[in-house]
């Protein structure tokens, strides 16, 4: 296995440590040497991931297979009582995958952050944040047992919260960070209690272990099933899987290079990899029965998302319920057993997701509105956004040899052989897909300039960033006010494309856009999906027709996309005139927020206050009136006290005569 | 101790005594109490003599029958107002006080009637003044000396506390 | 014959009296007249076992005239009691002062 030696990985999480550190209490005053600190801390993780990649693919390419691939090194962190707690690392080819995917995205975030970021006030402790997250999600990916997975995980956590809420003073901000903490929190709830319950039945944290014990059945039977699903729950928290899917949307206040890389390529895919890494602990359950559960939540996210990306006009919002439902996707393809095209889906979504990402980023940059009805037209003046997003949206589309089409492809026809109904969802989920992605590109790219005149941006670096607002000023706000500040009549004129910075790391994310699913195609005999089930050979029967109407389906999509936003032969508004109620359901999210508001308010409010008032009346009563009985014990019985000297003379000498009379009958030797 | 004259003034002065004992519990004048008290005292000197302890009866007769008395006396002049008659009534215990009184009595005659005591030969059938002298400057001079330094200390304090400032 | 018990029991009957007398007169000087009847009963007793009862068989090795020891004590009663007449009646007249009564019923103060 060459010479990468597993102590080597500890240094990957090691840089961007550092550079957090180094960045927070050292140069936060200089912007320029931060961000390059930042960088370079990145760049070095990303070598050592790429040389920790290379080791095991080519082990891999000389048959190295099962164990071979693994590497681990465990110590005890420290022991209290009898329960040692673990530290660990693991080596094999999901995480090395990971780690490379993470490193990646990062670094192309960051540099493309650099631009994107420019003049905010914020610089230094923005790029302090993303090393702190890609710290994070380092320690989580190389977790070798749940202890260490759950630190990174909460970790993680903590950044995405701060990024969202980066521009803090923004209401909105705030309250989508607040969100996405809490909401998070619910499922994160979820896998403590599941890991407990692994513990407490397998005295072991560590994943090796515990699919040993599992086995030889330690864990079985309902329990497992609970356990897992209780897992389960973490990943749907934290990949915005139904119902916990609320705080994604919101989580789009944050800066776009932030959605790009949290919200779209890697933190969010964190659930699909810990669904991954448990695998065979799903599976193990009786019947796969939480496996069932994976695959039938992901469906519906799939869909239930999908449907929601059809009706957003926020460019942003489109890319995170994309985001949703292309997570819904993977958690299907691992439910139906389809391990491997579950993780390739991950392994192809987090480059072209990041893309698109960043592509619209780039085109708020320029238009300084996210308002897809305010945009049009662009694809002349932002080319290379136009060009890399478009391959990026043929990518999710599902069109071959973009990348999507082959993951998507392996985990519907995984999802045809397992269950009819979820190839249904999943079809019909691919459709919706095809088409919000192409209303989105036709929406922004073609047809006629609609936005208010943007304004002249100064010089060739092009304006501030859309998303630095400053104090509570609404995008909006801000915009009229330079419209009326510029005399109007420049119109699109002055919109750039974005500075290299922005659109290198573009150019770099379309690469992986177009080839990188090839690496699991029959061309490559499913190179990647081998390499990560170990080695496995994989002999899939290619399903022609589940391929064939998938392509169709993708077609049918962008065809009908085209119709109503590029050709305008269908009116867009078809369906939402006669159904004004079902546009507006859509639009408002199926009213999810009201019906978490409506719970919070009313449930947990109103169980909140009885517990207050049995608080105040049942607990604070027993406690108050334990008090005023030994007031009024004492109230009473100081009456004895008669401050009267006889009485108490009197009371010392029949004391001492009844002392006396025991004395005497007990027979007490004088 | 065999003399019957011996037993009849002991019989005598037991009958002065509880008789004038109980006229100073009873009576509702506090001027006859005093006096009766006085009358008391000097029933003890009496038994002093009685038990071969005449120097005792002496000082009985000297310092309660006397200091004592003119103390008590002092104090009812200055505090005695209007109603003389009806200066020394009982309070709304006596009842109790009396069963109490009467259950130590009990308790007391019981212990005693239990008790055997080691009498031998007669320990002081002597005058001995002298020997009690000696004994007091001798063996016991300490507790005599503390006993002058607590007389003194009464004094002071007397004075003190019923000083007019 | 008389006896021990003869003064013993005498004793009892007069600390009784006096101790009645303490505990139902509402008199202050009153009380101090009986707390005074009840230290001449114990001096009786006093003087009485000092009269009748044998020198324990170890009162030669000791250098104390054993059989003057119930005297001694009683001279020392007899002065505490001096004293204790003495500071007492000082109290009466100080309370007398501030409050103008003696009446131990109305000297309540170590009350609630």
């Amino acid at each position: 296995m060459e010479s990468f030696s597993i102590e080597y990985l500890g240094l990957i999480p090691l840089f961007p440590l550092l550079a957090f550190v180094i960045i927070a209490l050292v140069t936060r005053p200089l912007k320029r040497l931060s961000a390059y600190l930042s960088i370079l801390a990145v760049f070095a993780s990303l070598l050592v991931s790429a040389w920790a990649l290379y080791s095991l693919v080519i082990a891999f390419l000389s048959h190295a297979s099962g164990e071979a691939l693994v590497k681990e090194l465990t110590v005890t962190w420290f022991s209290v009582g009898g329960v040692a707690l673990p530290a660990g690392l693991i080596l094999d080819p999901l995480t090395a995958m990971m780690l490379i995917v993470v490193t990646i995205v990062s670094f192309l975030v960051q540099v493309y952050s650099q631009g994107y970021m420019h003049d905010d006030p914020g610089y230094s402790k923005y790029f302090a944040f993303i090393s702190l997250f890609t710290t994070s999600m380092l320690i989580l990916v190389m977790a070798n047992n749940f202890l260490q997975l759950y630190i990174g995980w909460e970790l993680v956590g903590l950044c995405s919260y701060l990024l969202i809420g980066f521009w803090y003073h923004k209401p909105e901000a705030a309250a989508a960070a607040k969100k996405a903490f809490l909401t998070t929190r619910l499922g994160d709830l979820g896998l403590l209690v599941g890991i407990l319950i692994i513990y407490f039945t397998t005295h072991s944290f560590g994943f090796a272990e515990i699919e040993h014990e599992i086995k030889v059945g330690a864990l079985s039977g309902g329990l497992l099933t609970v356990a897992m699903v209780c897992v389960f729950l973490g990943a749907v928290g934290k990949s915005a899987q139904f119902p916990l899917h609320v705080w994604l949307p919101d989580a789009m206040e944050g800066p776009t290079p932030v959605s790009a890389l949290i919200h779209a390529a890697t933190m969010v895919a964190a659930g699909v990899y810990l669904v991954a890494r448990t695998f065979e602990m799903f599976a193990a359950s009786p019947d796969q029965q939480a496996l069932l559960v994976v695959a039938y939540v992901g469906g519906f996210t799939a869909i239930f998302a999908a449907s929601m990306g059809l009706v957003m006009n926020d460019i942003k919002k489109v890319m995170a319920y994309s985001t949703i439902s292309q997570l819904g996707y993977m958690m299907m393809g691992l439910g139906v057993g389809a391990y491997a095209a579950g993780v390739f889906h991950l392994f192809n979504h987090a480059f072209f997701k990041a893309l698109l990402f960043l592509g619209s980023g780039s085109v708020i940059h320029a238009v300084h509105d996210q308002d897809m009805r305010n945009m049009g037209g662009l694809g002349g003046k932002l080319k290379i956004t136009f060009v890399t997003m478009l391959f990026a949206s043929l990518a999710l589309a599902g069109i071959p040899p973009f990348s999507g089409f082959w993951s998507k492809d392996e985990i519907l026809a995984g999802a045809f052989e397992k269950d009819t109904l979820l190839y249904i969802i999943g079809a019909v989920a691919a459709f919706f897909t095809a088409f919000y992605i192409f209303r989105a590109m036709f929406m922004t790219f073609t047809g006629k300039y609609r936005g208010a005149p943007a304004h002249d941006s100064h010089g060739s670096a092009g304006g501030h960033g859309h998303d630095s607002v400053h104090a509570s000023a609404s995008p909006e706000d801000e915009l009229r006010a330079k419209v009326k500040e510029h005399a109007s009549g420049h119109g699109e004129h002055g919109i750039h494309e974005s500075p290299w910075v922005m659109t290198v790391p573009l150019i770099l994310l379309a690469i992986p856009s177009l080839l990188s699913g090839l690496l699991g195609s029959p061309f490559m005999g499913m190179a990647f999906q081998s390499f990560i089930e170990k080695g496995a050979e994989v002999h899939e029967e290619l399903n022609y027709t589940v391929m064939m109407s998938s392509i169709a389906i993708a077609v049918a999509g962008i065809l009908l996309s085209s119709l109503v936003y590029y050709f305008k032969i269908i009116p867009a508004n078809l369906i939402s005139r006669p159904l004004p109620w079902l546009h507006a359901f859509v639009l408002n999210k199926y009213a999810m927020d009201d019906l978490y508001g409506w719970i919070v308010n009313s449930v947990v409010l109103g169980a909140s206050r009885a517990a207050l008032w049995f608080d105040q009346y049942v607990v604070d009563g027993i406690v108050n009136g334990v008090a005023n009985l030994v007031g009024a014990a004492g109230g009473a019985l100081r009456k004895v006290e008669t401050g009267q000297i006889p009485n108490y003379g009197l009371a010392i000498f029949a004391g001492a005569v009844v002392i006396s009379a025991v004395l005497i009958i007990s027979g007490s030797t004088l | 101790m065999n003399d019957p004259i011996i037993a009849i003034a002991f019989f005598v002065l037991a009958a002065v005594l509880l008789i004038s004992a109980l006229a100073v519990v009873m009576l509702r004048n506090i001027v006859h109490s005093a006096l009766f008290l006085a009358l008391a005292f000097v029933s003890v000197a009496g038994f002093y003599i009685l038990l071969n302890a005449e120097f005792l009866a002496a000082v009985q007769i000297l310092i309660y029958a006397g200091a004592v008395m003119i103390l008590l006396l002092f104090a009812i002049m200055l505090t005695q107002r209007a109603n003389t008659p009806m200066s020394n009534v009982s309070n709304s215990q006596a009842g109790l006080a009396a069963i109490v009184a009467a259950a130590v009595f009990v308790v007391l005659a019981f212990v005693l009637s239990k008790t055997s005591w080691l009498t031998g030969a007669a320990a002081v059938t002597q005058p001995n003044t002298e020997v009690l002298g000696k004994a007091l400057f001798d063996y016991y001079v300490l507790p005599f000396e503390i006993a002058s330094v607590l007389l003194l200390v009464a004094m002071i304090g007397a004075i003190v506390i019923a000083r007019e400032d | 014959m008389l006896s021990l018990n003869h003064f013993l029991l005498l004793g009892a009957v007069l600390f009784s009296i006096g101790l009645y007398g303490a505990l139902s007169r509402r008199n202050a000087v009153a009380i101090l007249m009986c707390i005074e009847l009840m230290f001449n009963a114990v001096n009786i007793t006093l003087v009485a076992f000092a009269r009748f009862l044998a020198p324990a068989a170890t009162a030669s090795q000791s250098l104390a005239p054993v059989s003057t020891v119930g005297q001694v004590f009683t001279i020392f009663v007899i002065t505490v009691a001096a004293a204790e007449a003495a500071v007492g009646l000082a109290i009466v007249l100080a309370i007398y002062r501030t409050r103008r009564t003696i009446s131990v019923e109305d000297v309540d103060l170590m009350k609630w």
